[in-house]
């Protein structure tokens, strides 16, 4: 398999203009991400995108970075301005077009908001091998129809991405790590937008950030105790559920009675990190969402499995689109239903 | 002019002959929004439910006939002006508050439902809806989604895009689906993120879910006088630069100003070169650690006084200002033009250096009252119609502005979207294989063309489209 990753977009364009089949790559921190690529196809072509900040202006609190920067990378630059960009993947390793592909948010959703409301412009090569500039470099605009959201999610169906203007802001003060053992809704109900509630049902983490006192007050409000980081369940099979946030207890009830399964729930985001050494385990998770609305996105093992579990809600307008942007389906075939 | 009597037949049916007309009255008063391009409208229809809306658009496809939907009519951008005589669906009547979860902060919402209705209902729950463009007492959430509507709160929480969770959606088949759902994520491509600024040429939303935002426990509201526009200017760089990002930055020059206070007497200064309006909000302790430093940066930077509200109804006065400015401004000239660019937020100085050139120019009044923290641009053209020849130098000064925003490094629209006025002016920041990529992304949600045709999106934009005459044809 060739893997092409050209310092100049131009070259990258006519690499995927030639090519048969293209997948886009970035670190493959989040290769096992829904579906593989279709592995009965022969001549893939893998290309990456070039690494590398185009542009940091702190007083504008965007940054411009090459898709194949790493995460790790940009947010050492950003660092030393006192900024960050809340892309927040489980690995720092990936790449920002691998992260903005993928296009799974972090941990700091709840107060951050998803992924997709970091990207500002997103410039991407098409099937046909044409460059793409959606959105624009200011930190507000609707001119034109959304692209990057287009693109953040799209696992690489859509176009290449080979750079992004993010949205940055400042780090704050501080930012720490609690827990209790008491019931979420009362800690929830005593806290102003916190950023993260991670849910494991004996214990509740609650990451605050703001300024000193103001998290300490905080603290003593809702009687939390110092804690370390959450560790978020891992295993052989990974996979995260979907559902909206007023199910998360009902999802939790048909979670505990899973063998070998560990969950923990982002309260107010409906994000339920789940694993298990098994697949039948992440089988049994999928089947116990689906009754509350909810879907299980396969990240890592059960290849018995089927990525996403679901055809995708709006098939015909999907197909639609990638006719649009793909029709012969050259770009990342597989990794997506439809 | 009016459509045929079958295609209106058809609309009695589908909403009953009292809420689906053709009368001409009725068709010149939908035949605009609020900004300045006139249309056509063929009919104009009153649905009550999402059944209804379907219904009329699928009477628009059975007659290949196009259609746009319409809130308040308060878009300054043509973005509901009909064109070639489209049927006006007006939903103005689905103006119901569906539900309310206080412990998600989610409602859902008809589309007709006013943008500060929504905070009205759920300020007794200590949540808001945030996006608050100054219109808010007139627009609709509907009409918000339409265009990605932002407002002067929409600095720290995002604009309209960053609050809706769910959309259902009347495509323009008439095939009636959910967009998005209250879960975090859906599988597949973000349709949802798509449809919302789709300026109505992707569907018609007909039920919104949105989040609402806590109160923040703190507010300071700070309004800040300076003797030099430039001296306000880098101060709003300053607050950045310092790690602080208001809820709230808002700008307004001298002109403007005085306009604003002789309208609602908030105690604006009157002889201020330009004032700058501050929220900061959160926890109590943060608050009043950036307020020391907005304090700070504003006399570093000249600042000649800085006055905070004392109380709710102080705080609510100085905001009615802010938000009265076009009111104000009636009471100048009787016609304005405004903008919406943005530009990088250090360009802000010498972009309104230019601006204020380009009217000196043209010999135009040009006051500014805008989202500085953002960089979103209001620069406002005062002048009186009924002059001989002046719409020719709005027009060419408000090109000239737009020219001096995109080069340096900004864009069209902060906010109001680009419709009709600004279509033309989109290869100015974007090319051919961009404006295709736009228009693929269009066709895919309205293969049939009916969506509020001719909007956004220049003629030409589709790579089909491109009729090159032979070389040495006259044309």
């Amino acid at each position: 398999m060739d893997l092409i990753q050209p310092a100049a977009v131009d070259e990258l364009c006519h690499a995927v203009a030639a090519a048969h089949v293209v997948v886009a790559v970035g670190a493959r921190t989040q290769w096992d991400v829904g579906n593989p690529i279709d592995g009965a196809i022969h001549h893939v072509t893998e290309v990456g995108a070039p690494a590398g900040v185009i542009e940091f202006d702190p007083a504008e609190l965007t940054v411009t970075v090459g898709g194949g920067s790493s995460v790790a990378e940009l947010q050492r630059l950003l660092g030393a301005a006192g900024q960050e960009c809340v892309l927040d993947p489980r690995s720092a390793d990936a790449t920002v077009g691998g992260v903005l592909a993928v296009g799974l948010s972090g941990l700091r959703r709840l107060r951050h908001g998803p992924l997709r409301d970091r990207v500002l412009e997103v410039r991407f090569v098409t099937a046909d091998g044409r460059l793409v500039k959606g959105g624009g470099p200011t930190v507000k605009n609707v001119s034109g129809f959304d692209l990057p959201r287009l693109l953040v999610g799209s696992m690489g169906t859509i176009g290449v991405i080979v750079q992004a203007t993010l949205r940055c802001q400042p780090i704050p003060p501080v930012s720490r790590w609690f827990s209790t053992d008491a019931p979420p809704e009362e800690v929830r109900a005593r806290l102003f937008r916190p950023s993260c509630l991670a849910w494991t049902g004996p214990t509740l983490h609650v990451l605050l950030e703001g300024h000193e006192e103001d998290v300490e007050q905080q603290r003593l409000d809702a009687g939390l105790d110092p804690s370390a980081p959450p560790d978020l369940p891992d295993g052989t099979c990974r996979g995260r559920v979907s559902v909206a946030p007023d199910r998360i207890a009902a999802l939790a009830d048909a979670l505990d009675a899973i063998e070998a399964l560990e969950w923990s729930a982002e309260l107010g985001v409906g994000t339920v990190h789940v694993a298990a050494p098994t697949g039948a385990s992440l089988a049994a998770a999928r089947r116990a969402a689906e009754p509350l609305g909810g879907w299980l996105l396969r990240e890592r093992g059960a290849p018995e499995l089927d990525g996403w579990g679901r055809d995708l809600p709006n098939a015909a307008l999907h197909q639609r689109i990638r006719d649009a942007f793909d029709p012969t389906r050259k770009l990342s075939p597989g990794r997506m239903p439809g | 002019m009016a459509v045929s009597s079958a295609l209106l037949q058809d609309l009695h049916l589908a909403v009953g002959a009292d809420r689906a007309r053709a009368q001409p009255l009725e068709l010149a008063l939908y035949a605009r929004d609020a900004g300045t391009s006139a249309g056509a409208a063929g009919a104009v229809a009153f649905p009550r439910d999402t059944a209804e809306v379907a219904a009329i658009v699928r009477v628009a496809a059975t007659h290949d006939r196009p259609f746009v939907v319409r809130g308040s009519g308060t878009g300054l951008a043509g973005g509901a002006t009909p064109v070639d005589d489209s049927i006006v669906i007006v939903m103005t009547q689905m103006n119901r508050l569906l539900e309310v979860d206080a412990v998600e902060r989610i409602a859902w919402v008809e589309p007709g439902v006013l943008n500060l209705d929504l905070t009205r209902a759920v300020r007794h729950l200590g949540l808001h809806y945030a996006p608050d463009p100054s219109s808010q007492q007139a627009c609709t959430i509907g009409g918000n989604v339409a265009t990605n509507a932002g407002g002067p709160h929409c600095l720290a929480s995002g604009v309209t895009a960053a609050h809706v969770l769910a959309v259902e959606v009347v495509l323009p088949d008439g095939e009636i689906t959910i967009l998005g759902g209250l879960e975090p994520d859906t599988p597949g491509l973000d349709l949802r993120g798509c449809f919302v600024g789709g300026e109505g040429t992707m569907g018609i939303a007909t039920r919104i879910a949105v989040r609402l935002m806590p109160d923040p426990p703190a507010v300071r509201t700070m309004l800040v006088d300076f003797l030099s526009i430039d001296d306000a200017a880098a101060t709003v760089s300053g607050i950045i630069a310092a790690g602080i990002v208001p809820a709230a930055l808002e700008m307004m020059d001298a002109q403007i100003t005085r306009a604003v206070e002789d309208f609602v007497g908030a105690g604006y200064p009157r002889d201020a070169a330009a004032v700058l309006l501050v929220e900061l909000d959160g926890l109590p302790v943060g608050v009043e650690i950036d307020a020391t430093s907005v304090h700070g940066v504003a006399m570093a930077n000249g600042a000649r006084s800085v006055r905070v509200a004392a109380s709710d109804a102080e705080r609510a006065l100085l905001w009615k200002g802010r938000k009265s400015a076009l009111g104000a401004v009636a009471r100048i000239a009787p016609d304005y033009y405004l903008h919406d660019a943005v530009v990088p937020r250090t360009k802000l100085v010498q972009v309104l250096r230019q601006v204020y050139d380009i009217g000196a120019r043209y010999e135009l009044t040009m006051m500014n009252v805008f989202h500085a923290g953002d960089g979103n641009l209001h620069p406002l053209i005062v002048f009186d119609a009924r002059e001989p020849g002046i719409w020719e130098r709005v027009t060419a000064a408000g090109d000239e502005i737009l020219r001096a925003c995109v080069d340096a490094g900004g864009v069209l629209s902060g906010e109001h979207g680009i419709g009709l006025e600004k279509r033309d002016a989109m290869p100015m920041i974007f090319g051919p294989d961009d404006l295709d990529a736009q228009a693929r992304l269009r066709d895919a949600f309205d293969p049939g063309g009916r969506a509020n045709p001719g909007k956004v999106l220049p003629a030409g934009s589709r790579c089909g489209e491109l009729h090159r005459a032979p070389e040495g044809t006259w044309i």
